[in-house]
């Protein structure tokens, strides 16, 4: 057998890896054939038709995105006969798709309206069909909005919900023309089993499924001058932002997000990644308590692994899919939480504002934190803790109407009080980081040592590997951790629904070990978040990953306990972890939900 | 509810639990109730670890399976050219008169409900009618009518029946 196959595509020869399919043997030399349907992160549909491609002598054309070369094969990508096809095929898809581009969410970041502005694709060929379907909007979920007359029905999303997170709340529903993407008897999103994770709106290429947005209510509670606005960025809102505004992926733009918070009129501009901190040391601390509860005191009701809670998405499928499961669940609530509750009491009054009249605003990679936010029990202030959560993509969106080169603006630094960090809390927004971050507080607790791994890079628990593991031994503890001594603190670290949902089969049927698990709804982490700028893909998120890891590297502080925001918090406010103020505000509980 | 479990259950045991094990759950299920519920496809979902939202693709896509009530006995009238030619439309006229539906409804009685179908391989001998799995061809407005009435005397005496063993 050959070790690569060779072949010719618009007359220029390739030599690829046998089983490469037409569309990666092009790719491979920087040939662009137009998908819609495939997309890197998914299985092949080859439904949309869209990269048909022409082969020498054979009569059919073949779609290259599922088409494996073959030794000797002919492709023409731009013949006569495949710009006809093309063209022919984005007009079958427009035919039933709602065109009123200039209205759409999506407008300028459609690969719909690209590959038509692209294809000079001509009205009138075929007949409309959009005023003939009964189309409806949902839009009662506070995350996604799903609009059938925008979908092409190339399932990306379908394929999304199975293989990146094994909800399926959406499937494939009817046939022939009635064909359409449906929950479960077409109820609303917001009825079903859908975790919010915004992983089928970042794989969407056109407008049908797309975020809920704020931006109007925040300009307009910006606009209130009676109003105190207060905005939260999370970790990885940073490493992404300057994609959705003519960067490249991995770049870091703390310093201009910063100013363009401030530009756009919020009136205190903080940080998650300080309440990312505060996490840990709660989490933390929480975990040393159920360590203690169980292997000390042999207490049954407490239940080992302990697994995170920062990410909302993970929650609810938790909730839904294994209710019997959440006292495994850490109560800690997530960043965004503990900041929101925080803003309202501590902040309010350290900075002497009547929380009343405060607006807490959040800026998250997430769709799934303004399902968060929008819970009933997230009202500890007395108030709606985070009354607004925007996206990456949204807070772009308003940089841009508000008329900033972002590029130009000078680096600015977060306001006091709640705006420190340390590179802790920065890697929280990569899959891993959460646990790296928590061992290097927990450790360094129990021991009075730092953790030991080299520059308190904990390199096992990094890397886009769906699940790992990594395993510290504790040696001669602290006298009050003693019964701690020689146990090996078992970890894991999933992201993906799809993996959390393996990792928990086997905390169910108790044939797991572990102590710790870190879990994060989507593919990377937050970094690879459903409200980040698109398109994503593993080398954008690898890319990511990469600027948040830097960003941690180059951080004075590195462990969460040494935040001195954090620090001062725990010495005014919350007197002690896990302490009265902190059962009040930083921790909460949870409901089990209907699995179907 | 506890019925629907059991029904589902003993399917499941009988046809397995992996994702091809759907379809013929699914046909057991309309052949007992006459239809698929959510209730019902709730129960499948679990027993087969899919979701329901897949549950409800697979049973939308079949057009012999259904997810409204329907009546006891389904009649589906062959729409395709040769049968139209044969004079379906009249044998319509006459279901539609007989029954007092139209096509995608079901009579009073809950005894029949009124469809339509694509080719049901039966050209050479149309017009032709499915009643749920029994074929009727050569039909004409007369022999409709008959075989109309012995459904309808077969209900009755089954309710006489029924009645008398309950007295």
């Amino acid at each position: 057998m050959p070790h690569t196959v060779n072949c010719q595509i618009d007359h220029l020869s390739v030599n690829i890896q046998p089983g490469a399919t037409i569309l990666e043997a092009a790719r491979s030399i920087h040939i662009q054939i137009p998908t819609l349907c495939y997309h890197s992160d998914l299985c092949v549909a080859g439904n949309c038709r869209l990269c048909m491609v022409e082969q020498v002598g054979a009569d059919r054309l073949l779609p290259a995105c599922a088409t494996p070369v073959t030794e000797g094969m002919e492709i023409l990508t731009n013949s006569q006969k495949v710009r006809h096809a093309r063209k022919v095929m984005l007009e079958l898809l427009m035919s039933e798709h709602r065109s009123d581009c200039t209205h759409c969410y999506k407008n300028g970041r459609c690969e719909l309206q690209n590959l038509a502005s692209e294809y000079l694709v001509q009205d009138g060929r075929f007949i409309d069909l959009v005023p003939f379907k009964n189309y409806t909007i949902d839009d009662l979920s506070p995350s996604i909005i799903k609009d059938d007359a925008k979908c092409i029905r190339c399932q990306r999303c379908v394929r999304t919900c199975a293989e990146i997170q094994a909800v399926s709340a959406l499937a494939v529903a009817h046939k022939g023309a009635e064909m359409k993407i449906s929950t479960f008897f077409d109820l609303p999103m917001a009825e079903v089993v859908c975790t919010n994770c915004g992983q089928c709106v970042t794989h969407c290429p056109t407008g049908a499924l797309v975020e809920k947005n704020y931006i109007d209510a925040v300009w307009q509670a910006m606009d209130d001058d009676a109003r105190h606005v207060v905005v939260q960025t999370a970790p990885a809102v940073r490493i992404a932002l300057g994609e959705a505004l003519g960067l490249e992926p991995g770049q870091i733009v703390t310093g201009k997000m910063v100013a363009a918070l401030r530009r756009l009129g919020f009136d205190s501009v903080l940080d998650t990644d300080f309440s990312a901190d505060l996490t840990i040391i709660e989490e933390g601390h929480e975990l040393l308590q159920r360590l203690r509860e169980v292997i000390r005191d042999k207490n049954p009701q407490v239940k080992l692994p302990m697994t995170t809670s920062c990410s909302p998405g993970w929650i609810k499928f938790l909730e839904h899919l294994y209710p019997d499961l959440l006292p495994h669940l850490s109560t800690a609530k997530s960043p965004q939480q503990m900041f929101g509750a925080l803003a309202k009491t501590y902040y309010a009054r350290r900075i002497g504002m009547d929380a009343k009249n405060m607006v807490s605003v959040s800026v998250m990679p997430c769709t799934a934190k303004k399902f968060e936010a929008a819970r009933p029990e997230m009202c500890a202030s007395g108030f709606r803790d985070v009354d607004y959560v925007l996206t990456t993509r949204e807070l772009a969106m308003m940089i841009r109407q508000a008329g900033i080169d972002f590029l130009s603006l000078p680096d600015d630094e977060f306001d006091s009080i709640m705006g420190q960090s340390s590179g802790a809390g920065v890697i929280f927004g990569a899959t891993g980081g959460v646990m790296e971050a928590a061992l290097r507080t927990v450790y360094e607790v129990v021991t009075g040592r730092e953790v030991p791994f080299d520059g308190l890079n904990i390199v096992p628990v990094r890397g886009l590997e769906q699940v790992k593991e990594a395993a510290l031994t504790i040696s001669s503890p602290l006298p009050e951790w003693g019964f701690l001594d020689g146990v090996t603190l078992k970890t894991c670290v999933v992201h993906g629904l799809a993996g959390a949902r393996e990792v928990m089969k086997k905390v169910a049927d108790g044939s797991c070990d572990y102590h710790f698990i870190e879990i994060m709804a989507c593919p990377g982490g937050c970094l690879g978040g459903g409200g980040q700028p698109m398109p994503v893909s593993d080398h954008v998120r690898e890319m990511r990953a990469r600027a948040i890891y830097r960003d941690d590297a180059g951080k004075a502080i590195r462990k969460s306990h040494e935040n001195p925001d954090v620090v001062k918090l725990y010495e005014d406010f919350l007197k002690e972890p896990l302490g009265h103020l902190s059962h009040q505000l930083l921790h909460t509980h949870y409901v089990a939900r209907k699995r179907y | 509810m506890n019925g629907l479990r059991e029904l589902v259950s003993a399917l499941a045991q009988k046809h397995g639990t992996r994702r091809e094990s759907l379809l013929p759950i699914l046909q057991g299920i309309q052949a007992h109730e006459h239809y698929l519920s959510d209730d019902a496809m709730v129960e499948v979902a679990r027993a087969l670890d899919l979701s329901t939202a897949q549950v409800y693709g697979t049973a939308t896509f079949y057009s012999f399976l259904v997810t409204r009530p329907q009546g006891r006995h389904v009649i589906r009238l062959c729409r395709t050219i040769t049968c139209v030619m044969h004079g379906k439309n009249q044998l319509l006229k006459e279901l539609e008169t007989l029954l007092k539906v139209r096509v995608g409804e079901t009579t009073a009685d809950g005894l029949f409900t009124l469809l339509e179908t694509n080719c049901l391989g039966q050209c050479h001998q149309g017009p032709a009618i499915l009643i749920d799995d029994e074929p009727y061809t050569r039909l004409t407005p007369e022999r409709i009518r008959v075989i109309v009435a012995e459904y309808q005397q077969k209900a009755a005496l089954e309710s006489e029946n029924s009645g008398l063993i309950n007295s």
